[in-house]
């Protein structure tokens, strides 16, 4: 197959990553959407290995989904630390930061 | 030598700076009153062993250089010293007069709280002076110039929580800087001068200095304006005309400090300088006239001032000021080596006299303090005071309402009628230690001091034979000497020499008596007796009166000397440059004879004796004490009221300097600290709180919209990669 499909798939999954960092305001969605945004790359990383015969794309998406299992187990603990101390999971909620 | 020379400048730093230390971080040090002043006495003991040794050895004169200190392109100076006739006098008046001062102090400074900081001063000070007139080149010695400066400032404001101290220390430190700004620019006249006419390495060192060759630069306007420079440093630094007003005011400092710095040491480095440069000042008539004129105004000014002080410190000061004009009137006349003469006696005549009267001062405050427990004069030490609290007669006063009203009615009350259950002083205010008119009849109760007050008072008047005599005759002789070689200012100044000669004759002759002679004036003076000072004090006393009486016959005039056959006068051939020494002077071709010489000797001495019999007798101070001071009154007719004033210049210069700086700040630059400077500082800090007040507002705390500026960023990046 062209590889301009995958690459095309890669980007629609990535943009959505993006939207739904951006849009949503459940901290759970969020954090899907950044791991959606990841994966979309890892599609890009393989679609190249394949294409040009080269195993080094492959061996990088095993680290990013390393990365990304570490990332979620430390996210998710945010998120119940969060939500323990502030009772909600609504970003627009939580603005520990204003200036 | 190296050695040597470094066993004389070092010992007195590192005592100045192990007692300094030791005192700061072991409280319990400072009550070693012993060990602190021994050991500060040793440190100028050893520079004094090591200069006898150098001077009785002494060759031919050397430099020693240690290391090199500035490098700016054509300047390079080493850290240098000289070794030769004039720095070895010098040194040995420094750490021999120090030595008996240092001695002196033990007794004097006995349980003052600040012991060891005054040690450590004194110390510093020493090595400053070594600096001073050790020096092989004009930085170093202007580093010691100004370290003399930075202790005469902390020495006068020693006790500085009387703020009266401390204002006296300002004003010693300020009217110097004034001098020390004018020694500046002859130093860069004197670099810019030589280096433009000969490119290369110069560090202005007295050996290139003085050498022939480069002397022939200055033959002209330059020489006149460096002298002049030069002679207005002095000035402020040997308190002349007119910077001498600081030094007057600089007696609040303790009297061992007078001694040393205000009249045996830093006062006349100024002359130092001026005989050093001799070579130099001879090139320059002109500065030279105005420098014996100046010497001599200043000389009968001062002396006039001090025939009207009553406080004994006073007088000796103003003596001080008007002793230095004769040595600068000596310098303007071309002898160089007659103003060191002078330098040398009254360094130990005038250190004597402010020695015996630091003593009298020492005993006439255990008078104070004894007279203040027997309730006769109020102070803090009172009967009331000293052994109850402060108010506590009121408040336990059973008609009065107890309390701080009371109190304060109560202290209402003493003001209101001090003179209630006082006893009466010869004069109005409050008891003095100082003042003369409280003193008299002290010769029953000081025995040392008043016979070494008595030779130092007789040797300063100039009494024949006596250290005084010689030099000032000597001074008076050589201007004689000018005026007779057709200079019409050598006359002038000597006949204003002879007036102020005899002046001095009478002024001390009065200190004299007013102080020892006649009856107690202080109050209660059947019962209330001072007593003689301790051995550390006497000892010096009796050292400096036997150096007043023999140190004229190391500078016997010629007329002398040939009449009797004896060996010429030492000093000269010590200091002359004619005999190989570093000291230049003027020749006269036209000499007068010896007739008329020995008429000027026996005028010297006549002056002399007249004027210390007019006080003694015609004025008959005595038994009656100051209102004898009438005879002086009468004497003075209507210079007496200027001259109690101190000729008005400190109430010209505040007229003239110091407040209208003191009302220019206040109306010109206090608003413009408030309004330019506060107001350009304060508005600066405003705009950034505002603007920062704005910006606050970017963080929303939301971490979606800075997720979108992240998208965003990275948007403009990825659009600015594909379209260029």
């Amino acid at each position: 197959m062209d590889l301009t499909w995958y690459l095309s798939l890669s980007a629609v999954l990535f943009t959505i990553g993006v939207l739904g960092v951006l849009l949503r305001r459940n901290v759970i969605v969020v954090f899907l959407s950044v791991e959606l945004m990841l994966n979309s790359v890892n599609l890009s990383l393989v679609a190249f290995s394949q294409a040009f015969g080269d195993v080094e794309g492959q061996i990088l998406v095993f680290f990013v989904i390393s990365v990304a299992a570490a990332e979620a187990a430390v996210g998710l603990a945010i998120v119940i630390a969060l939500f323990r101390n502030k009772l909600t999971i609504n970003v627009d909620e939580i603005r520990l930061f204003r200036g | 030598m190296e050695l040597l020379v470094r066993l004389i400048l070092l010992p007195p730093l590192l005592m100045a700076a192990f007692n300094g230390m030791m005192g700061l971080f072991a409280p319990g040090y400072r009550k070693q009153e012993w060990v602190v002043g021994g050991l500060a006495l040793v440190a100028v003991a050893v520079p004094f062993a090591v200069t006898c040794a150098l001077f009785f050895g002494f060759e031919a004169p050397y430099v020693v250089r240690y290391f090199t200190w500035l490098t700016a392109g054509d300047l390079q100076v080493d850290f240098a010293y000289r070794i030769d006739q004039l720095s070895l006098l010098m040194t040995l008046v420094v750490t021999g007069v120090g030595s008996l001062i240092h001695l002196y102090s033990i007794g004097y400074m006995k349980g003052d709280p600040g012991f060891w900081r005054f040690f450590a001063y004194l110390n510093l000070f020493i090595f400053a002076m070594l600096n001073l007139v050790l020096a092989e080149n004009l930085p170093v010695l202007f580093l010691g110039w100004e370290g003399v400066g930075l202790c005469s400032y902390l020495l006068i404001g020693f006790w500085y929580t009387d703020l009266k101290n401390s204002a006296a220390a300002n004003k010693a430190f300020i009217v110097n800087r004034i001098g020390d700004f004018a020694f500046l620019l002859a130093m860069f006249i004197v670099f810019q001068t030589v280096t433009a006419a000969r490119p290369g390495a110069f560090g202005l060192d007295f050996t290139t200095l003085l050498a022939p060759e480069t002397l022939a630069l200055f033959d002209g306007p330059v020489g006149f304006w460096v002298c002049l420079l030069f002679f207005i440093g002095a000035t402020g630094k040997s308190a002349q005309i007119p910077l001498f007003v600081w030094l007057p005011d600089a007696m609040a400092g303790p009297t061992p400090v007078s001694a040393l710095i205000h009249a045996a040491t830093m006062v006349t480095s100024g002359l130092y300088l001026l005989a050093r440069l001799s070579a130099l000042v001879l090139l320059a008539p002109g500065a030279m006239q105005i420098i014996a004129v100046v010497g001599a105004l200043t000389a009968i000014m001062a002396a006039t001032v001090a025939m009207t002080q009553n406080d004994i410190k006073k007088v000796l000061a103003y003596s001080t000021v008007s002793q230095l004009g004769y040595m600068f009137l000596a310098a303007g006349v071309g002898a160089y080596f007659v103003a060191i003469f002078h330098v040398m006696t009254h360094a130990f005549f005038k250190a004597c006299l402010f020695l015996g009267s630091g003593s009298v001062i020492h005993s006439m405050h255990h008078v104070e303090h004894e007279l203040e427990h027997k309730g006769l004069i109020p102070g803090p030490h009172g009967p009331g005071t000293h052994d109850t609290p402060l108010g506590s007669e009121a408040a336990n006063d059973p008609f009065k309402e107890g309390g701080a009203g009371a109190f304060e009615e109560d202290a209402k009350a003493r003001q209101a009628r001090p003179a209630r259950g006082y006893a009466t002083l010869p004069y109005d205010g409050p008891f003095d230690a100082q003042d003369m008119r409280t003193m008299g009849g002290l010769k029953r109760y000081m025995p040392s001091t008043r016979w070494t007050f008595l030779i130092a008072t007789l040797a300063i008047a100039g009494i024949p034979g006596l250290a005084g005599f010689f030099s000032k005759d000597e001074i008076l002789f050589k201007a004689f000497e000018y005026g007779y070689d057709g200079h019409l200012v050598g006359y002038l100044v000597w006949g204003v020499g002879l007036v102020t000669a005899l002046l001095t004759a009478i002024y001390m002759t009065r200190a004299y008596l007013l102080t020892f002679e006649g009856d107690p004036r202080w109050p209660d003076a059947l019962d209330t007796h001072p007593h003689e000072s301790p051995w550390t004090m006497t000892v010096p006393l009796w050292v400096l009166a036997g150096l007043s009486v023999v140190g004229g016959f190391l500078g016997l005039p010629p007329v002398i000397t040939e009449t009797f056959g004896l060996p010429d006068s030492w000093i000269h051939h010590w200091l002359g440059q004619a005999y190989g020494g570093p000291v230049a002077e003027l020749i006269h071709e036209d000499l007068p004879t010896a007739f008329t010489t020995w008429m000027l000797l026996g005028v010297g001495a006549l002056i002399a004796i007249a004027g210390v019999a007019f006080a003694w007798v015609g004025l008959r101070f005595g038994p009656r004490g100051p209102e004898a001071d009438r005879g002086i009154r009468r004497l003075m007719g209507f210079l007496y009221r200027p001259a109690s004033r101190k000729w008005y210049w400190d109430e010209a210069y505040d007229a003239a300097v110091v407040d209208p700086i003191v009302e220019g700040s206040r109306k010109g630059l206090a608003p413009f600290d408030k309004k330019g400077v506060d107001g350009a500082v304060m508005g600066m800090a405003g705009s950034i709180r505002e603007s920062a007040s704005r910006l606050r507002r970017l963080q929303t705390g939301v971490v979606q919209t800075y997720a979108f500026a992240v998208v965003l960023g990275v948007l403009g990046v990825v659009a600015l990669l594909l379209f260029t």
